[in-house]
């Protein structure tokens, strides 16, 4: 069995600083990679992006960033899409767009249903980021944005799709959008960060009419009387619960410290939520 | 050796190179000329013909030779001529007059440099990747950088692997484990666009003259701004800027004035204080005094309490990495965002104290790029509230005896008359947390806590982004205030002691702080001894020869348009790092003696995007008391238009220079390296061949000079860039540790680190203990200590001074001994005359971009959402708003928003968030581009300089100091129709 190319995209150690971004830009501005990629216009074009998330409202708030790049699909709907033979699957799990059959097959950019395939209007192309496919093809062992990248976020794999299915199952990783089928070689760490919601609060106490935080008290998070996940209270009374699905409904919060006890209920819509002060007795 | 044999030599080595290079062939016939080497003492000598590229020469005299070089005598000329050249010897010689030149001075610049060339020309530099692409070198402000190059064009610029024989990288040992950098270079964005802002369509790529300015008749100076260019030749562009410079230095001494950025392209010898230096002290020229940008409420402000006035009031870092990792249970960041602008070395560091469980606590209205990334509490005071919260700190630990009281006893004075302002004996406040959540907005029970967590806890404390110091809240209305709170929180607690500093690992890798190698305030081969280091190691490693201006004349910065529009200022102050007084020194315009400003040589356009209220700027360019301007300037930028004649210069990578990744230099952020992993200096090839008509630096100011006579003095007899490198290398350690030709092949050298055992000492660890000082700083002067040298701080006491003694030498009511809390003077609730302007615009230091560098059109940094929405048809800059605040207006992601006081009005792009507090916005001042919807200095702004909107008037009554940290402002959605003009309002 051939060793193929996988991306491991850890979200959790993204801080948006923009340099795989640029590393791109830098790679294919003004650069014509023939058989590879034609050159990418001097600006607009993010073939590989982050997006950008946040969850929370003062005082919890958290913000999250995510690399998106062509997945280089192993069920790619671009290459249905496709006319003349214009994108190629490789042996070593590469999708090319090849610059010269492509020419004016605009219907490529819209079959894409991750948005990750853009227009060169000059040249007529749709054009993707191509794993550094004729960097790695040369010698280089990373990709430029995993070369670039300060905070170790990309990991490129080499290795049999068996060995990547186990690295799948033991680090719990995703892919976007699996209910397409498309079968992505881009995994990604940590995603419930951009997808799941959190809830938070701050446990307070009042004791001769002055107010501090509670620290060290039990959080315990209810549904339909199973529960669902706990958290300690730190230095700040602040406590906070993740991976919740949006739009799950009726949660029960229960809160004991040694100054007493707190119960709340609240309904979880689309956003993540901070609940407020909750004051124990 | 033997002058005969030497003066026949010289043509014998200029046939010998003609012949093997063929760029030294084409060299030689780019001019013809007799070239006489003689005596002065003996009829005897050499000449030499050029003609067409052939050589023919004889001994003896000739009847007129066009250049004369002559010699006292034989013993001079041999040792001057022979190989290998002594500098030093060579610089006596000049100076002294041992040897002299005589004849047209460009034809002798052009003679010399081509003499030069008969050794470089050898030379090989790169690293050949295969393929025609050759690897190159260079560094930014972001970082060193590999360059790759094809056919004579960059292919791409990356951050660099270091190799398997580079030297080992630091390990630190904490807490049972081993912490080691990777054995690579990071790169800041704004090192990662280089590429694009070489290649950007904004380059100027010739010269340029304002089609309505005839400097012999009318200069319709009312137009500048508005007129369109026509190219012009170098010739012409060079002619006109040396007539302009004669005219008004007819009319007195400091008629020229010149102004500059605060930074510039990376490298020694292209920097400002390095090739501009040379040039304005050759010429005389008046000088902006800098305030002192980015430390204001450190200089202003906490340096009265503890000195350190070599860093600007801001604290030691020394060894704070190793001990913060091992020691620290708490850091507190507070106005910290390391994360922006300075580069990931530290975020690495970072991510180890997350990983090691240290906690962490981030104050800052924004939750910023730093707190989104490592978690943690975040409080939000309202801009400009923070030494109130910090006060609140101090109460708690007063009343529940929560601070170091040893240290306070043994090393600090003043405490008895601080902890009764604290507890309210002296004002009838006592600076409860509930006094404090009134200005702060913050929860009186966070302080609380937060207070009891930080006196109970190993706490470093990351004030400003460097964690010792640097922008955000210094640098508002209370940043004098802001500042000093920090240094009184660090001694109240006993910083010093294991675990309880300032820092937040932005700083103080255990590097080598002996190895030398000069940083770019060093002045390289400026030859300045008073306005830059020169004089504290680079003036005896490389001789060179000494500039001195005769013009003392220097304008505040800051009121730079008043100068030129009322012909005075309101007083100013000295930047002197070598005493803690030196501030109090006043600057006024015109200086007794001098003559009003007729010119402005500005070098770069930054002023309209970067200075407060920069309306005044744009106004002053169309008065008609500046008479000429002349801008010199790599791209087209907002401040570009405003000029007569436009000189392109070329970046760094068109030309030769040399540098070490942060290293500033003596005296200036001294050992500024610790912030990164490894020292790397780089030998910043030229790797491509200037665009266009695009020049050095050098060649321009040698281009000019020429033009008055002044080239073979300021290239110093003809040295080129290339040459000065190699003067740089030898003057360094690097000289002990690789050969010349390696170091230019290769183009980087990391230093060496330190055994674990002879690493600097941790700072103010000897201050806490009651030792001598220990750590590795040329300060303070020994004139500046109270008692014995090295024993005690920079103050009248040498104690910490819990009541600043020495701000007792001057009445600034602003600035009381006593550090009160002093409520911010643009208060909406306090100036009905600001009613209208209920936010707060904080504008911190751009992300992205470096300062504006990497912000012009054709960026690459334009694309990232974050920093610029593409709208309409134009690139718009970000302005973070809180979620409520723009459902309030109806304003949504990216929709086009106007920001606007009574100084001015400018259109951005919105980014709605909730990592803000409602009534507080957030733009950084990050713009190229001034683009007015109408009048120029008196409408809307589409380009995006936020600053426009700060104000003008100093940090502290008697400061030089800006605060464009918070302003009020109102906004709105853009309706796309311009219909605001400035207003004139009293506290404004």
């Amino acid at each position: 069995m051939a060793s193929k190319w996988n991306m491991v995209v850890d979200v959790a150690r993204c801080n948006n600083c923009r340099v795989c971004f640029l590393a791109v830009k830098d790679e294919h501005n003004g650069n014509d990679f023939p058989g590879y990629a034609a050159p990418q216009p001097a600006q607009g074009h993010k073939w590989l992006d982050i997006r950008r998330h946040e969850r929370g409202s003062l005082p919890i708030v958290d913000a999250h960033f995510m690399p998106v790049m062509c997945n280089h699909c192993d069920d790619a709907p671009c290459m249905k899409a496709a006319t003349n033979g214009a994108i190629k699957k490789r042996d070593d799990g590469i999708v090319i767009i090849d610059p010269e059959k492509a020419k004016g097959q605009k219907q490529i950019v819209d079959a894409c249903p991750y948005g990750s395939i853009s227009w060169n209007e000059e040249r007529q192309l749709p054009q993707i980021w191509i794993f550094d496919a004729h960097l790695l093809d040369s010698g280089w062992k990373q990709t430029r944005a995993e070369q670039g990248c300060p905070t170790a976020v990309f990991r490129s794999l080499k290795v049999e799709d068996a060995e990547m299915a186990r690295i799948k199952a033991e680090e719990g990783l995703e892919v976007l959008k699996p209910e397409l089928g498309t079968k992505p070689r881009v995994y990604y760490k940590n995603l419930h960060l951009m997808t799941k919601c959190f809830v938070s609060g701050s446990v307070v106490k009042t004791t001769n009419g002055v107010e501090d935080c509670v620290a060290g008290a039990e959080v315990v998070l209810k549904q339909g009387g199973r529960e669902i996940g706990r958290a300690t209270t730190d230095a700040f009374g602040e406590w906070k619960i993740d991976r919740l699905e949006p739009g799950s409904g009726k949660y029960q919060v229960e809160v004991s410290g040694s100054a007493g006890r707190y119960a709340g209920e609240f309904e979880l819509g689309s956003e993540s939520r901070y609940l407020g002060v909750m004051p124990l007795g | 050796m033997n002058l005969t044999v030497l003066l026949w030599g010289i043509p014998q080595a200029m046939r010998a190179a003609a012949k093997v290079y063929p760029e030294y062939a084409a060299r030689l016939k780019e001019r013809n000329l007799v070239a006489q080497f003689r005596l002065r003492d003996k009829p005897e000598g050499r000449w030499i013909k050029l003609e067409n590229g052939r050589i023919t020469t004889r001994s003896g005299l000739h009847k007129k030779p066009d250049l004369d070089i002559h010699f006292k005598n034989r013993a001079i000329a041999e040792r001057f001529l022979t190989p290998p050249f002594n500098l030093l010897e060579r610089v006596d010689a000049a100076k002294n007059f041992k040897i002299g030149l005589n004849g047209p001075d460009e034809l002798a610049v052009w003679f010399m440099q081509t003499l030069a060339r008969l050794e470089s020309v050898t030379w090989k530099a790169g690293t050949d990747m295969g393929n025609g692409v050759t690897r190159y070198t260079n560094g930014t402000n972001g970082g060193p950088i590999f360059v790759y190059v094809k056919d004579g064009k960059i292919l791409r610029t990356t951050p660099m692997d270091l190799a398997d024989d580079d030297p080992e990288s630091w390990t630190i040992e904490a807490r049972g484990r081993k912490f080691t950098p990777p054995r690579k270079t990071t790169a800041a964005a704004h090192a990662m666009c280089q590429k694009s802002m070489v290649y950007s369509k904004n380059r100027i790529l010739h010269p340029m003259k304002r089609v309505d300015f005839d400097p012999n008749g009318n200069r319709n100076i009312q137009n500048r701004g508005k007129s369109e260019f026509v190219r012009i030749s170098w010739d012409e562009a060079t002619d006109i800027v040396s007539s302009e410079i004669k005219r008004a230095k007819a009319v007195g001494p400091g008629a020229v004035c010149v102004a500059n950025g605060s930074h510039h392209q990376w490298g020694n010898l292209g920097h400002y204080l390095s090739g501009f230096n040379r040039f304005w002290n050759l010429i005389g020229a008046t000088k902006l005094v800098h305030n002192p940008d980015s430390w204001e409420g450190w200089y202003w402000g906490a340096m009265h309490h503890w000195g350190n006035s070599l860093r600007l009031g801001a604290p030691e870092f020394y060894g704070t990495v190793e001990d913060c990792l091992k020691e620290a249970e708490l850091m507190v960041f507070w106005s910290s965002d390391p994360d922006a602008t300075y580069g990931f070395e530290g975020t690495q560091r970072r991510a180890w104290a997350k990983e090691l469980g240290i906690k962490m606590v981030h104050i800052d209205p924004f939750m910023n790029h730093t707190a989104a990334h490592l978690g943690g509490k975040w409080i939000a005071p309202k801009p400009g509230t923070d030494p109130a919260l910090a006060q609140a700190l101090c109460h708690v630990w007063i009343t529940e005896g929560l601070y170091d009281k040893a240290f306070v006893e043994k090393r600090t004075n003043g405490f008895a008359e601080w902890k009764a302002y604290i507890l309210g004996e002296t004002d009838g406040q006592p600076k409860t947390p509930e006094w404090q959540e009134k200005e702060t907005g913050v929860p009186a029970r966070d302080v609380r806590a937060l207070a009891r967590e930080w006196g109970t806890k190993k706490t470093y404390l990351g004030a400003g982004g460097w964690g010792v110091g640097v922008g955000g809240a210094c640098r508002g209305p209370t940043g004098a205030q802001w500042a000093r709170m920090m240094a009184i929180l660090g001694a109240m607690q006993g910083y010093g002691r294991p675990g309880v500093n300032f820092g937040n690992l932005q700083y103080g890798s255990p590097l080598d702080f002996n190895f030398y190698f000069p940083g770019y305030a060093e002045g390289s081969f400026s030859g300045d001894l008073q306005y830059s280091a020169n004089s504290a190691n680079n003036y005896q490693r490389m001789p060179h020869i000494v500039t001195m201006s005769s013009v003392r004349q220097g304008i505040p910065r800051m009121w730079f348009p008043e100068a030129i529009m009322t012909g005075t200022t309101p007083m100013g102050y000295l930047t002197d790092v070598a005493s803690v007084h030196g501030q109090f020194f006043p600057v006024r315009y015109p200086s007794p003696g001098h003559a009003p400003v007729q010119m402005l040589y500005k070098y770069g356009s930054a002023s309209f995007g970067t200075m407060v209220e920069s309306n005044r700027w744009v106004r002053m360019y169309q008065h008609e008391n500046l008479k000429f301007v002349v801008n010199q300037s790599v791209w087209w930028e907002g401040e570009t238009p405003y000029a007569d004649v436009i000189l392109p210069a070329c970046t760094v990578f068109e030309r030769w220079d040399i540098g070490e990744w942060y290293n500033v230099g003596a005296g200036y952020v001294h050992h500024m390296f610790s912030m990164n992993n490894h020292r790397v200096i780089s030998l910043q090839h030229k790797c491509i061949e200037p665009l266009g008509e695009s020049k050095s630096d050098y060649d321009i100011f040698t281009a000019i000079c020429e033009k008055l006579d002044l080239g073979s003095v300021y290239s110093e007899g003809g040295t080129t860039e290339l040459d000065w490198c190699k003067r740089v290398f030898d003057s360094s350690d690097m000289a002990q540790h690789t050969t010349w030709r390696e170091f230019l092949k290769k183009g980087y050298f990391v230093v060496p680190n330190d055994p674990e055992s002879a690493r600097a000492p941790t700072a103010n660890r000897w201050f806490y203990e009651g030792r001598k000082k220990d750590t590795p700083e040329p300060y303070p002067l020994p004139s500046d200590y109270v008692g014995n040298y090295g024993e005690g701080l920079q103050t009248p006491s040498g104690k910490f001074e819990f009541i600043a003694n020495s701000l007792k030498r001057i009445d600034d009511p602003d600035r009381p001994p006593l550090n009160q809390y002093l409520p911010t003077f643009e208060d909406q609730s306090r100036d009905p005359e600001l009613a209208g302007f209920p936010l707060q615009l904080l504008s911190p230091h751009s992300r992205y971009p470096f300062h504006l560098m990497g912000d012009d059109e054709g960026s690459s940094l334009r694309d990232i959402r974050e920093h610029r929405v593409f709208k309409d048809g134009h690139y718009y800059l970000v302005a973070r708003i809180n979620k409520d605040d723009a459902e309030a207006r109806g304003i949504r992601d990216d929709d086009l928003i106007r920001l606007w006081n009574h100084r001015g009005s400018v259109v951005c792009a919105a980014q709605v968030t909730s990592r803000l507090p409602r009534g507080v916005v957030s733009a950084s001042t990050a713009s190229a581009e001034y683009r007015p919807a109408g009048e120029p200095g008196r409408s809307t702004d589409l380009g995006g300089c936020v600053n426009l909107l700060n104000s003008s008037k100093p940090i502290t009554k008697k400061s030089h100091g800006i605060k464009p940290n918070t302003t009020l402002i109102q906004v709105e959605k853009w309706t796309g129709v311009d219909t605001w003009r400035p207003l004139e309002v009293a506290n404004g």
